[in-house]
């Protein structure tokens, strides 16, 4: 009944089963984090802005976004994963999010940074309804745990305005 | 292994276990780093399968003194026939299973 087989058995369920408590534990810990992370986006130029021959409208931006996500990681954050996000309003939609540009960012010391970028992804609505339209700038950002829960959040930047006329 | 050893064995495997988790976890998250506790845990594991789970001579220190056979032939074992209460205890104990 107590022989090497049953021994090894039994140390290794009972190491496991400690794992698991550890990272379950590890995950809990993340609550103790209250981060404060800070990001601002200047739109520097609408480069051109028109509308496409299926009528949808298309606009292209020349920003810089500046953040500073340190304060998200903890020891057990494995990675953020960033994206700006255009949102409007439209009559059809209360709702409208277009993804600008997005990130992965690897670790702490990456997590402060600077870039000076056009949008990754093509800014178009479905329809006519950018002209003179006023939207706001979000950076959305998850936090992707070694072990446990995600979390996300976002900082929204508001009064951003595209021109009446496309150019 | 003996009773004793196995006592011993069992025990040993629980506490060291539990102790190198706690210490891995204070470890790793005072450092700040994952990877830390992991690999302190992991050493810990193995240090503990190498103590507690292979017959080491410490383990069988506490012989089973097993009775001389010319002993138990001195010492019959009590007939059926003869009723008495212990008979009858092990009687209604054959019934319950």
């Amino acid at each position: 009944m107590h022989s090497f087989g049953h021994r090894a058995n039994a140390l290794l369920t009972f190491a496991l089963t400690i794992l698991a408590l550890m990272c379950a534990m590890a995950s809990f810990s993340d609550n103790f984090n209250s981060p404060s992370p800070t990001a601002d986006v200047q739109v520097l130029n609408i480069n051109w802005f028109q509308k496409q021959p299926n009528g949808n409208d298309e606009v292209s931006l020349t920003f810089n976004i500046s953040a500073d996500l340190q304060s998200l990681f903890t020891w057990n954050t494995k990675q953020v994963f960033v994206f700006l996000a255009a949102e409007y309003e439209t009559p059809k939609n209360s709702m409208n999010q277009v993804s600008l540009w997005d990130g992965i960012i690897p670790s702490k010391e990456h997590a402060k940074f600077w870039i000076h970028t056009t949008n990754k992804y093509r800014f178009t609505d479905q329809g006519s309804n950018l002209r003179g339209k006023e939207f706001n700038l979000s950076l959305h950002w998850h936090v992707m745990p070694k072990t446990g829960k995600m979390f996300a959040d976002k900082i929204v930047m508001s009064g951003f305005r595209l021109p009446e006329e496309y150019r | 292994m003996d009773w004793q050893g196995q006592k011993l064995a069992e025990q040993l495997m629980q506490i060291m276990l539990v102790a190198f988790a706690v210490v891995a976890f204070l470890t790793g998250y005072l450092m700040n780093s994952f990877q830390t506790m992991l690999l302190i845990y992991a050493s810990g594991v193995l240090l503990t399968t190498l103590i507690t789970v292979p017959n080491w001579p410490f383990f069988n220190r506490n012989h089973l003194k097993w009775l001389d056979p010319s002993e138990a032939d001195r010492h019959p074992k009590p007939q059926i026939s003869s009723t008495n209460t212990g008979s009858k205890k092990k009687s209604s104990k054959q019934h319950q299973k």
